[in-house]
């Protein structure tokens, strides 16, 4: 019996080494040298200060920027320390609550708008850090953001229309845009226009 | 069901069709030692340094005990390293030494490539953990699965021999020829596409626009101060900084999917941006969670020498994969017919996805969620890129049921193949009773023993699943951690059993299951689900490859065409039919049909 202790031992010893150590820093290795931006968490600087993750979501709630999809990340939205979805069944009295208090908000912030509301921005995402609206939630809050930044709807949709992603053959994939690239472009956009 | 939904589809099924022959070719070389010379010469003096000799091969008996210790072993390690994380390097974030239950269910949870998460990865595992612990495991948790399956492979592929094999070569060779390869191109990839791997701490960023909230405020003593009423006081809190959880992420990701683990780095797993960052990405991992499965059956029908065999069990497998897809894609797109009645719009459009979105990403939709779900519960993966608790009732249902059904569609890396031959000898037994001949698969006369030991293997998930539900469902330790209310707070417990039960890993994770009592039933679960099965298939493996293969005669029911085809699926539906049906009546049955019919 204790001559199989050898192998045992051994063997889980050197592959302890071989996949807990060594492949993960030789991939961390050539990674950092062929794709250092992406390896490090694709971040995003504005006047060479760090203001996001082009991949992680952040919350907006003033009128002048798109807002993300809910999320469901405790104590705020969009903590990066605390990815989870609501975790909440679709016949929870909770969820229905929640729905109608994000519904709540996006008609107190834009009166006038009585287009039906696309499902994504009532609804929390799967990672509580989702970086995208579909193309239906950004365009369901263009009128909004034109309003209070004083530009044309049409100048929002071109921007819009210039950060979206297509789905790739126009099947793979879902029409998206990312929330903080959009915003970022708006404000630099307002900046240019104020000049 | 979307173009999306098709598109993906056939696009995945076209993928693997192309791997699966030289995959499979590939395996059944290592598998039968057909190595370079070269690389014989230097695993053969690596082996010598751990007094192994290659070629000595084990019977069934030695071939379990090497297994189960080399196992053992793994859950000592692994709960070693988490209870000494305070005391060990490489723990930026100094989390500090994870609590005894929660790190036994850990250990069991990856050894048994499980990789349920009871406890979220970014606050509580330092890079050590991750990488030599948990990652660890996902390869070797992996290689002792796809060893199973080579074992009993030589069981049908032999005659008249006492052995199946040497435990340590197959789990050496497995890992290192078949899994690091693989995963490193498939971690390399991820990392070009934004997933991270690096050993940077956390990085804060400064948020472009505030973020206000409302926290409970505390006392000095930081106890939740409550008004006159009982209601906890509140108080804004104002969020000015965004933190970006970092590690070597890729590195893991590409194990994770490969060895059917599903163990996430983060807590959202596949749902968050840093794992699995677009529609490339989910491709890709939902390609690599099946590949390997896919192509073991051609690696079983090349070695028991009629590749029809293996294609045979695909076809199966692939059928039962398509209709669940299918299935789950409808049910998630019909949406929620609650929010309907809200003026929300669930139609998809060119513009937004639809359906069911609650637990969804925007870059997957449904279509990409529906699809990675089947591939997750239909192989022991579990990993998910939505939240399950969220789904509409039968969409729940549906990954429910594919792992119920013992997860062979195609299953995990080896525990797959191993369980949909347990089906196939059903299947002929059923087959030989109906005809009134001697059952026989591949020549092998199936006898009491054989079946004793299918039996033991197909049943011990369902007799865990049901027992942990029900003792779970009327004890005050089970109920207290349910989320959400009614039939889908039975689904939940539910869920966990069996996902326990067959070492898948996903949850309805609205359960707060990072509790003594669940930690200590689920790891026992998980621990007994595994093993249990795992020597079952290694005696008959032995007592197979003792037999004589008998010639094929006008008498042998073939085990190739159509016809066995339906009866293999047959023979998967009739077990989990009849035993899970009345617990699913209780869950998401009885909530789709309150939910659709309140009008």
């Amino acid at each position: 019996m204790f001559r199989i202790f050898r192998p045992a031992l051994t063997l889980f010893l050197a592959f302890t080494v071989l996949t807990g150590l060594i492949y993960p820093l030789i991939v961390t290795g050539l990674a950092q040298v062929a794709f250092p931006w992406r390896a490090n968490g694709s971040v995003i600087a504005v006047g060479g200060k760090p203001v996001g993750s082009t991949l992680i979501g952040q919350a907006f709630s003033a009128p002048q920027y798109f807002w993300s999809r809910p999320s469901a990340t405790s104590p705020y939205p969009d903590n990066g320390l605390a990815s989870g979805g609501s975790n909440l069944g679709p016949t929870n009295p909770a969820l229905l609550d929640a729905v109608k208090a994000r519904i709540a908000a996006l008609r107190a912030a834009d009166p006038g708008n009585t287009a039906s509301i696309p499902v994504g921005l009532v609804t929390a995402s799967g990672s509580g850090l989702d970086p995208d609206i579909s193309l239906a939630a950004a365009e369901y809050q263009r009128d909004r953001v034109a309003h209070a930044r004083h530009l044309s709807p049409q100048q929002v949709q071109a921007l819009i229309n210039r950060e979206a992603h297509e789905p790739w053959l126009g099947v793979f994939g879902e029409p998206r845009v990312n929330v903080l690239a959009l915003n970022l472009a708006l404000d630099k956009l307002h900046v240019a226009h104020v000049d | 069901m979307t173009l999306e939904f098709w598109a993906l589809l056939v696009a995945l099924l076209v993928g693997l069709g192309l791997a699966i022959k030289p995959l499979g070719l590939y395996m059944a070389a290592i598998a039968e030692g057909r190595l370079p010379r070269a690389l014989l010469r230097f695993e053969t003096r690596l082996f010598r340094l751990a007094g192994v000799d290659s070629s000595q091969e084990m019977g069934w008996g030695a071939y379990a005990r090497a297994l189960l210790l080399f196992n053992f072993l793994g859950v000592l390690a692994v709960y070693a390293l988490q209870r000494l994380q305070g005391w060990l390097p490489l723990d930026p974030q100094q989390f500090g030494a994870v609590g005894p239950r929660s790190a036994f269910n850990t250990a069991i949870s990856f050894v048994t490539n499980t990789n349920w998460q009871g406890y979220a990865g970014e606050s509580t595992m330092g890079n050590l953990v991750q990488m030599a612990g948990l990652a660890v495991q996902n390869f070797l948790s992996a290689a002792t699965g796809i060893a199973v399956a080579f074992a009993l492979i030589r069981g049908f592929a032999r005659r008249s021999t006492a052995t199946i094999g040497n435990f340590w070569v197959d789990v050496g060779r497995i890992t290192t020829y078949v899994l690091l390869p693989i995963s490193f191109v498939i971690a390399l990839v991820m990392v070009s596409q934004g997933v991270p791997q690096t050993f940077q701490p956390d990085q804060t960023v400064g948020l472009i626009a505030p973020v206000s909230y409302s926290i409970p405020k505390t006392d000095a003593q930081g106890s939740p101060l409550q008004d006159a009423k009982g209601a906890p006081v509140m108080m804004t809190s104002q969020a000015t900084t965004q933190t970006l959880p970092m590690g070597p992420v890729a590195s893991q990701e590409a194990i994770k999917e490969l060895g059917t683990n599903g163990g996430g780095f983060y807590n959202a797993n596949s749902a968050h941006p840093y794992e699995n960052p677009n529609a490339l990405t989910n491709y890709l991992e939902i390609f690599t969670l099946l590949l390997i499965s896919a192509a073991l059956t051609y690696t079983f029908g090349r070695m028991v020498g009629d590749t029809r065999q293996g294609w045979a069990l695909l076809a199966a497998m692939a059928l039962m994969f398509v209709v669940a897809a299918g299935a789950e894609a409808h049910f998630e797109q019909q949406g929620n017919p609650l929010l309907t009645r809200q003026h929300v719009t669930q139609q998809a459009t060119a513009l937004q996805s639809g359906g069911n979105m609650e637990g969804k990403e925007t870059r997957f939709g449904i279509a990409g969620s529906a699809i990675f779900t089947v591939a997750a519960t239909g192989t022991s993966t579990g990993a998910v890129n939505s939240m399950f608790d969220s789904n509409m009732p039968l969409g729940g249902m549906v990954p429910m049921v594919l792992m119920q059904l013992g997860e062979v569609a195609p299953g995990g890396v080896g525990t797959g193949l191993y369980g949909m031959l347990m089906v196939a000898l059903m299947a002929v037994f059923i087959g030989g009773l109906m005809i009134g001949r001697t059952p026989e698969y591949l020549g092998k006369k199936i006898e009491s023993y054989q079946m004793k030991m299918v039996a033991i293997g197909l049943l011990i998930s369902p007799l865990l699943v049901l027992l942990g539900t029900a003792i779970a469902a009327v004890v005050p330790a089970g109920l207290a951690g349910l989320a959400n209310p009614g039939a889908h707070g039975f689904s939940e417990m539910l869920y966990a059993y069996t996902s326990a039960s067959n070492n898948n890993g996903s949850a309805f994770a609205g359960l707060s299951a990072n509790t003594p009592f669940y930690n200590l039933t689920l790891g026992l679960v998980m621990w007994f689900g595994r093993f249990v099965s795992i020597v079952a298939a290694l005696a008959i493996a032995g007592s197979m490859a003792s037999k004589k293969r008998l010639a094929v005669s006008s008498g042998t029911m073939p085990t190739h065409g159509a016809l066995f085809v339906s009866l293999l699926i047959g023979t998967v539906l009739l077990i989990a039919g009849l035993t899970f049906l009345p617990a699913l009546a209780l869950g998401p049955i009885v909530e789709h049909l309150t939910l659709w019919g309140a009008r």
